[in-house]
């Protein structure tokens, strides 16, 4: 590496980052996995879920977007961030609706799959039940929103990878929810099955049509490793989609 | 296609280059005119301005005064803050409901008059307050609110509804409104008056860099509430790479119980305007924004004619008070009624023409800031502070307040006491010492600093107000001994539940599941374990949200928690033994039923299919 190389520690390991990359980066790239959902290789960093909150120097930050600088001291695999995270899982859990047991993404699904990597049994929150409206006009894609976190993985995909803008979120709040880029339903706009976009979503939320069960349950990605033992086994960086 | 909409939006996007960067202007100004921006009328703003329809929709939709429906002919916006509540606002919204025939958020089936709620307007010294379209109301009564829709039904015409002239500006005929200033102590930084162009031609006597060092020797620090020091903060904007730079007044003053700016928009505009100047001058910027809330719209006029008047007097454009090369102007960006815009990268976003989302840091507005330019974000009030620093002198400036916390301060009071109002006083000033002038001793509590901040009780009333001890945007609302704590924790959560953006887990869901859990306690059916339940909660949200509102939404629960201990242990279920006892056979089975009664319909095909 070069002499602008960046060193700096998470949990007590030393690092190494390039300028430019953020801590999350040079964690992969150490084989350390910091939990995530929002975040993608290969788009642009997000900081919504805030599931890779880390303490950098005794101060919390996403880690998919804070930039690694040198000398810092990153604190990520300790038990009050694993509560941390914990808690906002369960908090994305309760804040749609998620029936895991008939959901044709289980097995493959990241929320699900970051549940069970971080111990989570029940919410230990109530169940908000909202009522979301599902979109199936498209022939070959549905919005299914009951299972959107609001992570823009597909509003980002589309715009810097498929040069579309299918999506896009409208409404603040508990209110805020991902909707085609259209008066009328997905279907009026240019996605396609094939689209980074589709591809992108770490849930059940928008999914192909007619595949849902093409893969047993049992065969399925974090059926039989926890999501992010990819990073830790040190292999390359893997691009959740495939 | 409606043609008349068609040619509207055409014009009114040309009228501003179709520049999607103007697109709170344009959104503003299609809600003006049709009174809502309808789904074709966001397709004819994409297609003028060439973005994805979906980008002007989230928009539309993020702000409160922007709406798809159309609305009423005259809006009604009933001020929803805490001591507008206190003081008989719900009495209120039902008079306003019952003589309209609708309920809040309808609109009357003439089409006339919408009626709704909205989050404090910054008039909470003379609530409860509402805004009839862009005329606030003052002091009402159920009995005015009746005479109120009578003469709105009779003329139309809000402003009709002034009866009396307000003091000071409020009276100017630009304004033209029944706003009181309620002024009760004038101090020496905000108050005193000032000759035109008289901070800026020192200022300009000097470097820009001599300027920074002088409002770092002030120990100047922000007045919005972050504190952030003035001086080092400009310093970094200068410093910053690139040669077009912006100042930003955000005079979006959202947080419940602040008002102070208000004040200052009406009675100091030019003392405002030269420290805007000054801070363009320090950075190297020549162009100045003043983003206004919504909510003050009814100032507008006024302030552009202030505006014009200083460009007149050469105090604005080219070659400011005669310096060969310093161009500076201001102009005005409206709001549309969102709070977080007054979180500083948020305020940028919606300049910049977007959903008001707050921006990942690094990097900071001083780098990359309104349209990727370094960018001075400053509060109403600290501008005015800069200029007085410049015209006193920073030695005369530090040695006023404490020594952590230099100069005065404004302090908006509200709530229990006699004499709500401005208060401008010194930094380091007790509570109590605040809380008898106000005429308020006989609080039980006191929120400083907002909702944001935290709720104080009677053990902490000897403490400073400065930014070591309790420290304050300007908010200062009190609370006798009559109120319920509880109450008011609940009101500001769904304020913040309401105002928050959504953009990240912890603050959008965090803080409806702490409203839950308090609204369960107060309603007696909490049992212990909920304490260590909201304590967890609060903690985690405070640490993974975002920004500042999510980091500082659960700061009156986690306060009262500490301080108020015994107004949440005395509602709490008895438990005899380790069963829960908070739990409700009854209200799980009625849970039950209607889970089931959802999970039939995902199977019986009533759901909406698109
Ligand atoms: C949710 C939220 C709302 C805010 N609202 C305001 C506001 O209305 N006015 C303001 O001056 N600062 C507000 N701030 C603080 C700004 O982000 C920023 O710190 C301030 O404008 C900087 O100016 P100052 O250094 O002069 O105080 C808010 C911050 C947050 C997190
Ligand atoms: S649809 Fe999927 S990718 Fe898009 S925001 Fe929702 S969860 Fe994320
Ligand atoms: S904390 Fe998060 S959701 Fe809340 S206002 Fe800030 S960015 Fe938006
Ligand atoms: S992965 Fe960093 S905030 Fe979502």
């Amino acid at each position: 590496m070069s002499d602008k190389t960046i060193t700096f520690t998470i949990d007590e390991v030393e690092v190494k980052a390039r300028p430019g990359q953020t801590i999350m980066e040079a964690a992969d790239e150490a084989a350390i996995y910091i939990p995530r959902l929002c975040s993608l290789k290969g788009l642009s960093p997000f900081g919504a879920c805030r599931v890779c909150t880390v303490l950098v120097n005794g101060r919390p930050q996403s880690s998919c977007t804070q930039p690694a600088a040198p000398g810092i001291v990153v604190e990520n695999a300790s038990e009050r961030l694993h509560d941390i995270r914990q808690d906002i899982v369960e908090m994305l859990f309760v804040e749609g609706n998620h029936f895991c047991m008939f959901c044709e993404k289980s097995g493959n699904c990241e929320l699900q799959a970051m549940g069970y990597r971080l111990g989570m049994m029940e919410p230990k929150y109530p169940r908000l039940w909202p009522r979301r409206e599902l979109d199936a006009s498209h022939p070959d894609i549905f919005i299914d929103r009951d299972r959107c976190i609001l992570c823009a993985r597909c509003i980002r995909a589309s715009r810097e990878q498929d040069g579309k803008h299918i999506l896009g979120f409208l409404g603040r709040g508990p209110h805020k929810r991902v909707t085609p880029d259209s008066s009328d339903g997905l279907v009026q706009t240019d996605a396609a099955v094939a689209d980074a976009a589709v591809a992108a979503c770490p849930v059940g939320s928008l999914m192909r049509k007619r595949v849902g069960f093409g893969i047993p349950i049992g065969q399925r990605k974090y059926d039989h490793r926890p999501i992010g033992s990819d990073i830790e086994s040190g292999a390359e960086v893997p691009d959740e989609r495939k | 296609m409606d043609e008349t909409l068609k040619k509207a939006v055409e014009e009114i996007c040309q009228a501003r280059g179709n520049d999607a960067g103007a697109m709170m202007d344009i959104v503003r100004q299609v809600q003006a005119r049709f009174r809502g921006v309808s789904e074709e009328a966001i397709d004819l703003i994409a297609a003028q301005c060439h973005v994805p329809r979906v980008d002007v929709a989230g928009v539309v939709s993020f702000y409160a005064f922007l709406s798809t429906a159309s609305k009423g002919q005259v809006v009604i916006r009933l001020c929803d803050d805490v001591i507008d509540r206190m003081y008989g606002a719900v009495a209120i919204a039902e008079a306003f409901s019952h003589e309209l025939g609708i309920e809040m958020g309808q609109t009357t089936p003439d089409g006339k008059i919408t009626l709704e709620w909205a989050p404090c307007m910054g008039l909470s010294d003379q609530a409860p307050a509402a805004l009839v379209n862009d005329v606030p109301v003052t002091h009402l009564s159920t009995d005015k609110a009746r005479h109120l829709i009578q003469s709105l039904r009779r003329y139309m015409d809000p402003s009709r509804l002034v009866e009396r002239l307000g003091d000071g500006n409020n009276a100017h005929e630009l304004v033209g409104a029944m706003v009181m200033n309620n002024v009760r102590k004038v101090g020496p930084v905000i108050f005193a008056p000032l000759g035109p162009g008289e901070a800026m031609k020192k200022a300009l006597a000097m470097s820009p860099a001599e300027v920074i060092r002088d409002v770092k020797t002030a120990r100047l620090r922000g007045r919005g509430g972050a504190g952030f020091p003035t001086g080092i903060k400009w310093e970094f904007t200068r410093a910053a790479a690139g040669s077009k730079k912006y100042v930003l007044c955000n005079a979006d003053e959202g947080e419940p119980g602040t008002f102070k700016d208000r004040v200052i928009l009406t009675e100091q505009p030019d003392l405002l305007a030269e420290g805007m100047a000054i801070a363009g001058y320090a950075i190297g910027a020549d162009e100045g924004i003043l983003y206004l809330r919504a909510e003050y719209a009814y100032l507008r006029r006024f302030l552009e004619q202030v505006l014009q008047r200083r460009r007149e007097a050469g105090l604005l454009g080219k070659d400011v008070c005669g310096k060969k090369g310093f161009n500076f102007d201001i102009r005005i960006q409206m709001g549309a009624g969102a709070y977080i815009c007054g979180e500083e990268t948020s305020l940028i976003s919606s300049c910049e023409g977007t959903r008001g989302d707050p921006k990942n840091r690094p990097p900071f507005p001083a780098q990359k800031g309104y349209r990727g330019c370094p960018t001075v974000v400053n509060n109403v009030e600290t501008f005015c502070c800069a200029a007085r620093v410049l015209e006193k002198g920073a030695g005369w400036f530090a040695q006023l307040g404490s020594p952590g916390s230099a100069g005065t301060k404004l302090l908006s009071i509200s709530g229990d006491c006699l004499r709500p109002g401005v208060y401008e006083v010194e930094f380091g000033i007790k509570l109590t010492e605040v809380l008898r002038m106000a005429g308020g001793q006989e609080a039980q509590a006191v929120v400083v600093g907002g909702p944001s901040g935290q709720i104080v009780s009677a053990a902490d009333f000897e403490r400073p107000i400065c930014y070591d001890h309790l420290a304050t945007g300007g908010s200062l609302m009190i609370f006798g001994p009559q109120r319920d704590v509880l109450e008011i924790v609940e009101h500001f959560l769904d304020f913040f539940i309401e105002e928050s953006c959504g953009y990240c887990t912890p603050c959008r869901v965090g803080n409806v599941l702490m409203k839950e859990r308090v609204a369960r306690i107060r309603s007696g059916k909490g049992e212990l374990a909920d304490l260590g339940y909201l304590e967890r909660l609060g903690q985690t949200i405070k640490t993974a949200s975002r920004c500042g509102l999510g980091q500082t939404s659960p700061n009156p629960m986690l306060s009262t928690l500490r301080k108020f201990r015994s107004a949440y242990d005395s509602r709490l279920v008895q438990q005899a033994g380790p069963f829960q006892s908070a739990f409700d056979i009854q209200a799980a089975l009625a849970q039950a039923k209607e889970v089931q009664g959802r999970a039939s319909v995902l199977f019986s095909g009533e759901r909406h299919h698109r």
